[in-house]
């Protein structure tokens, strides 16, 4: 029986980077894992490596901005696997931008995907949840969610939102007595395509990537399993007794 | 490869006979780790090293004072001597003196400050001499130090104790940010606890409880049930499989972090 065993899992943005190794190790650790993305390819593809492997996994498209795909996948989950006891709100964007050249339409995108999904995919978890006698949420924002970085104006706001809302939404289940935990995870950065993307759309990448590197005390970037393990223990009920904190996990990013 | 396997790993827990330390020690050694236990309290200590040795689980008892600088030098050439390493330390071993702080003394600070302050400092300084590359073990390690909600958010009766454990969250990050500098390969963290089901737990209901204060146990449990979301103390258990994944490789990214384990206290 894996730290996770028997409970069933739904992983936005499974398909790549932080969630693809995500839905590896709750797999891994017992669990039964929805994988879900708008990318339909690389999320069948892990879900078919997990189930190689000897794991229970399954791909299901859904846009996290679309309210009525975060219904349709959860009511599929539902009947697939069984009640839900993990919901990891991974899915993200970042477009590079600062205050000064940031456009409206830039911010709107981010907060719909960063935020408003996060949003949408905790009330509409909660809503499952209670009645099953709770469960784990956890919501991926980021060490840019805690302190100031400059070429990600509108991805700072939506992570320092998903912060805070977490500390709400988790207070409210605690006091409600639906034992449902939520949390943050908040990251460095990592090496996934999310920031080579990023990098790779600024002239200058490689100057970027290792001034990155040098913020963090460590003396490297982190991998996605760093940060997947860390979700495992949020999601696992040895952290029966966490709920509404944050989790760093940054190489000393902000500690300095 | 199982991230959480303890199996290789030398750790030394202070304040490990009863209570959290206690539970930490249970964590440890059923992840296959060799754990040396350090306490001032000997009975307890050795009662908790044999307990684990009749399960088959690797555990030995040295008596240790952490606010003596001299028996921590000698307590961590013991460890590496014995049991050839040393990749864990948990600064566990805490005090609590409650009590008004117009009523508390300098005596009081003094003590809590020896106990919670100086043997965190000292424990770290002696691990970081024998973890760091040449040291007498040199293979770096994991540093954890238990704080408490306490250290992050104000409560009554508890200025000094509070205070003694801000002062533990921000030496730990110091700590931190200078070991991953020099490339020691040790990572240090903070563990913050809300109140916990042990006899310090205990001491915190009492002075809230106390005629100065609340006047009343009920009046005591109400206050915590207004600041705990789960309505509930922790168990030490549910402090130890935190300190587990900060002690294991699994948590081989994470430095200077500050981890709550409160039932929701410190979101509100
Ligand atoms: N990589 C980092 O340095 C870093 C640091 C801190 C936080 N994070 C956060 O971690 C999370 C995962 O990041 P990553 O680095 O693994 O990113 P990634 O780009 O590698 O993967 C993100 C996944 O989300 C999917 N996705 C994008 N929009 C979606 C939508 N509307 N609906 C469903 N799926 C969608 C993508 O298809 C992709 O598979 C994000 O929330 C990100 O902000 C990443
Ligand atoms: N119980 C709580 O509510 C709570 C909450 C937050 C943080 N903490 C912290 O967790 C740690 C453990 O607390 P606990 O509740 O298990 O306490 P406890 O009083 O139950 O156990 C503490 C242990 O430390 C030992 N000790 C005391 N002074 C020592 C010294 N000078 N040298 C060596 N050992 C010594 C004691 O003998 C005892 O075995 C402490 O640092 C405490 O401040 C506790």
């Amino acid at each position: 029986m894996g730290r996770v065993g028997g409970k069933v899992a739904l992983v936005t943005g499974g398909a790549m980077g932080i969630g693809a190794a995500t839905c590896r190790l709750l797999a891994r650790e017992g669990a039964k894992v929805a994988v879900t993305d708008i990318n339909s390819e690389a999320g069948e593809a892990v879900a078919r490596d997990i189930v190689e492997n000897g794991g229970n996994a399954r791909f299901y498209r859904h846009d996290v901005a679309s309210q009525d795909d975060w219904r349709r996948a959860l009511a599929a989950v539902r009947n697939d696997f069984g009640p839900l006891d993990i919901l990891v709100n991974n899915a993200g964007i970042v477009i590079v931008n600062t205050v000064e050249d940031a456009t409206l339409e830039e911010w709107r995108r981010t907060q719909e995907i960063n935020l408003e999904s996060v949003f949408v995919g905790t009330q509409e978890a909660i809503g499952v949840m209670k009645d099953n006698g709770g469960g784990s949420i956890i919501n991926i924002s980021s060490v840019m969610g805690l302190v100031g970085g400059t070429i990600e104006a509108a991805y700072c706001a939506s992570k320092g939102g998903v912060r805070m809302f977490t500390k709400s939404a988790a207070v409210y289940c605690a006091e409600q007595g639906y034992g449902i935990r939520v949390n943050s995870v908040h990251p460095g950065y990592i090496m996934t395509p999310l920031l080579t993307n990023a990098a790779s759309t600024l002239p200058n990448a490689e100057e970027v990537v290792s001034d990155l590197i040098s913020r963090h005390p460590l003396g490297h970037l982190g991998e996605a399993d760093d940060i997947a393990y860390g979700i495992l223990y949020l999601a696992s009920d040895e952290s029966k007794f966490v709920t509404g904190s944050e989790l760093v996990i940054d190489g000393g990013y902000t500690a300095k | 490869m199982n991230s959480y396997s303890m199996d290789n790993k030398v750790a030394l827990v202070t304040g490990g006979a009863t209570g959290i330390g206690a539970a930490v020690v249970d964590s440890l050694t059923q992840a296959g780790a060799m754990v040396v236990i350090s306490d001032i309290n000997v009975a307890a200590g050795k009662a908790k090293a044999e307990d684990l040795k009749a399960k088959n689980l690797r555990a030995e008892f040295i008596e240790h004072d952490v606010s003596s600088e001299a028996q921590w030098q000698s307590t961590i050439d013991k460890v590496v001597a014995n049991n050839g390493g040393l990749d864990v330390l948990v600064n566990n071993a805490g005090i609590l003196i409650g009590g008004l702080l117009a009523d508390l003394s300098i005596e009081d600070f003094r003590r809590i400050y020896s106990i919670n302050v100086e043997g965190v400092f000292l424990g770290m300084k002696y691990a970081a001499l024998a973890m760091r590359p040449g040291g007498s073990c040199g293979r770096g390690g994991s540093i954890i130090n238990l704080s408490s909600v306490a250290g992050i958010v104000g409560t009554p009766g508890e200025s000094i104790y509070g205070s003694s454990k801000g002062a533990v969250r921000a030496m730990t990050k110091h700590a931190a940010v200078e070991f991953a500098t020099l490339g020691y390969g040790i990572r240090v963290n903070s563990v913050h606890p809300g109140p916990v089901a042990t006899p310090m737990g205990g001491q915190v209901l009492e002075t809230l409880a106390s005629d100065k204060l609340l006047g009343s146990e009920e009046a005591a449990m109400q206050l915590v049930q207004n600041l705990i979301p789960m309505k509930r103390f922790g168990e030490p258990h549910e402090i130890a499989q935190l300190v587990h994944f900060l002690a294991s490789d699994a948590s081989a990214y994470v430095t200077g972090s500050e981890y709550v384990v409160d039932g929701g206290f410190t979101a509100m």
